[in-house]
């Protein structure tokens, strides 16, 4: 990217000069002071996170909690369902006890020893009650001596039974299910009652498991649940829908004893996650359990999370692609803005380089011209002594000596004239110029020109060009430097164009074309530099159109060329009708 | 007749080297370095042209030039110039003068311009005199 080191100053300052004519060097990159791809991504990025990560969070959060209060809403929710569950199974059991304590309490042993009456006390029960299906009256030596129902259990003695032994310790007796002589699920109830006169009897009955079936059957559960019994072994009391019929044993694990109604988390033997509700009915050997499908019950919630999820995913592909859209677009205009930046520096630069020169060009002619002067008239006297002499009028030698200082003085005037017009009075007031009028009076210097090579000069003027506020003088320079420029491009014979006329409100234009020699785009990108000549020994020292350029800058103006080699050039003039912003003079 | 010709600059060597080259064409030559100098030595003679160097300390040559075309209207200026715009140009024109050389001059078209601020002040003196025989005839009409 650097300048080639080299040892001849001279290299380097003409290789910096060639590379300012070619805009799009690599050298010109260093120029662009932001790292725009890095910004880019910076910003793009900053504007994703800062957009995408609260609602990400808070999407997440969401997501949690509510999941939580939905689990907690239906865990409270089952322990309701089984606790109210609990309660009328309970109540069932506990009702058909409670008639059984009655009977005892309200009959005399005698009447309990009565079989008719036993008979007819069935009767009145199952008139009331459904469910039982026998009665028996057992004696303290386990003997049923009066049995009242469908088979024939009359002197049965269930003195070796479990049950009788349970009974004679807590007064009140329930069963397990059991299929029983008939193929049928049913539990037994049995009542103590004490004597009076020491010993007991027990009232003993049956009750068809259908009233707990009907109860839990009838139960309509959220999430495809399931209510039933089962005995402190796992064996099922009541069938389930989905855990297996009556007196098979659950596929799950029996629920530690508690006293309260209890909820719980599990999973079943596939693996399919559970919510199991269930509570110990006291008093008896039940458990009742109900145990739900937590997919199933998460399903609203799921679906709702579903669509908030869904939202959320279209909201950061929206804001990403906002985003990404907008930074790019940001970018692109810091892009050209920064292009606009570079290319302005890069003008200014020119234009103060040019001026720098001028100055340092009409200072230094300045200087050079009076002892040009003198030695120009020393030479002439010189030539002069020696033509009135007759010693050394026929000289040739000498003479040619004196020709070649005459000649050479004259090349360094010629330099010194062009350098000199860069240096300018600085207190010249715009004053109102009619382009017309001005462009007449400039074509009257080359008027015996034209007429000699008969080169055609038209002229055209649009009737609205307005009068514009400039400096007339270096106005005329301009158009003379131009119109000379063209004068030396057209062979004998050829054409030049000058058109002047309005471009948008507050700016003219003035066009002079050429059908001459035209130039190379490598000329044309050098062209308004000092020095840079295409007239080759035809006299030109490089300097007009550069003088040209920096007077039109000076009077707020631009001025740019178009050529074709071979084809004729067209050099552009635009100037502001108000007069240029810092009153047509800086120096 | 040869032209009377005062030559003003502030390079001595300069206006004595052009003065001796136009003597030997012939021209009747004087010289000054300052244009107050110039002013004075205008009213004191009676020069046909005056080549004024443009830029001088003191009295510069578009001063001088309208102070000489005040006093004497019929004496003509040739201007030189170091430094020549179309701008100084028109302006000397307005004031009078015959002729704008840009400097280093020629000797040729100096002596050219010479010349013709000679004949053109001949023509000047001419009609001046020949409106002075009118006016005699006309007052002393015999």
């Amino acid at each position: 990217m650097k300048q080639p080191f080299t040892s001849d100053g001279r290299a380097g300052v003409r290789g910096r000069l060639e590379g300012r004519s070619q805009s799009d060097l690599p050298v010109e990159s260093r120029r662009y002071s932001l790292n725009l791809r890095r910004m880019w991504q910076l910003t793009a990025l900053l504007m994703i996170i800062v957009s995408v990560g609260p609602l990400t969070v808070m999407t997440a959060i969401d997501y949690r909690v509510t999941e939580a209060s939905a689990e907690s809403e239906i865990l409270l929710h089952t322990s309701r369902v089984v606790s109210n569950t609990k309660m009328a199974v309970e109540f069932s059991l506990v009702e058909r006890m409670a008639a059984l304590d009655f009977i005892v309490e309200d009959n005399s042993s005698a009447e309990l020893h009565d079989c008719a009456r036993v008979g007819e006390i069935l009767e009145n029960l199952q008139a009331s009650f459904t469910g039982f299906v026998d009665l028996g009256v057992i004696d303290s030596s386990g003997r049923q001596f009066c049995y009242v129902g469908p088979y024939d259990l009359a002197g049965v003695n269930y003195s070796d039974q479990a049950w009788f032994e349970d009974v004679q310790q807590v007064a009140t007796h329930v069963s397990d299910v059991f299929p029983g002589f008939r193929r049928v699920p049913h539990m037994v109830i049995a009542v103590r009652h004490d004597l009076p006169g020491g010993g007991f009897d027990v009232l003993r009955t049956s009750v068809e498991t259908s009233l707990l079936q009907n109860l839990l059957s009838n139960l309509e559960i959220s999430g495809e649940g399931d209510a039933f019994v089962i005995n402190r072994e796992g064996i099922l009391q009541t069938s389930s829908r989905r855990h297996g019929g009556v007196l098979e044993s659950l596929d799950l694990e029996v629920p530690e004893v508690a006293a309260a109604t209890r909820v719980y988390e599990t999973l079943d033997p596939d693996g399919v996650p559970l919510i199991v509700g269930y509570s110990y009915i006291p008093n008896t050997p039940f458990i009742l359990m109900i145990v739900k499908q937590k997919t199933a019950l998460m399903e609203p919630w799921s679906a709702t999370r579903r669509q908030l999820i869904g939202l959320l995913a279209a909201s950061i592909s929206i804001i990403v692609l906002v985003v990404l859209g907008v930074t790019s677009y940001l970018v692109s205009k810091i892009h050209w803005a920064d292009k606009q930046r570079v290319a302005a520096l890069h003008q200014t630069e020119y234009t103060n380089k040019m001026a720098s020169l001028g100055r340092l060009g009409a200072g230094v002619a300045h200087e050079i011209n009076n002892p040009l002067a003198i030695i120009k008239e020393k030479a002439g006297l010189i030539k002069d002594l020696f033509e009135f002499s007759d010693r050394y009028a026929g000289d040739e030698k000498l003479m040619g000596i004196v020709e070649s200082i005459l000649s050479s003085v004259d090349r360094c005037s010629a330099i010194t004239r062009r350098l000199l017009t860069f240096a300018r009075d600085t207190d010249t007031e715009p004053v109102a110029v009619d382009l017309s009028e001005t462009i007449t009076e400039v074509l009257g210097f080359m008027g015996k020109e034209a007429e000699y090579r008969s080169i055609a000069v038209v002229v055209e003027i649009d009737d609205d060009t307005p009068v514009i506020s400039t400096n007339k003088g270096r106005l005329q320079q301009i158009l003379l430097n131009v119109v000379n420029n063209a004068f030396a491009a057209v062979e004998n014979g050829g054409r030049i164009e000058i058109a002047a006329g309005r471009e948008g409100p507050d700016r003219v234009m003035i066009r002079v074309t050429d059908d001459g020699c035209g130039m190379s785009e490598a000329q044309r990108a050098r062209i308004f530099e000092p020095f840079f000549t295409t007239k080759g020994g035809r006299g030109g020292v490089g300097l007009g159109l550069s003088i040209t350029y920096s007077l039109v800058t000076e009077l707020g103006g631009t001025v740019s060329v178009e050529s074709e080699l071979g084809e004729g050039t067209s050099f552009q003039i635009r100037l502001p009708v108000a007069g240029s912003r810092n009153g047509g003079a800086v120096r | 007749m040869s032209e009377k010709v005062l030559l003003v600059d502030d390079e001595e060597e300069f206006t004595e080297t052009l003065a001796e080259r136009m003597r030997t064409r012939g021209m009747d030559v004087s010289t000054t370095n300052s244009g107050a100098n110039a002013l004075q030595m205008v009213d004191d003679e009676n020069f046909d042209v005056v080549v004024l160097d443009l830029k001088m300390p003191g009295i510069d040559g578009l001063e001088a030039l309208k102070r000489i075309k005040r006093r004497r209207p019929d004496i003509q200026v040739v201007l030189l110039t170091g430094h020549a715009t179309v701008e100084k140009g028109v302006e000397a024109m307005k004031q009078g003068a015959l002729e704008f050389l840009e400097k280093p001059v020629d000797l040729a078209s100096l002596t050219d311009a010479i010349h013709k601020a000679k004949a053109t002040k001949m023509v000047l003196v001419e009609k001046e005199t020949e409106e002075r025989i009118k006016e005699i005839l006309h007052h002393k009409g015999w």
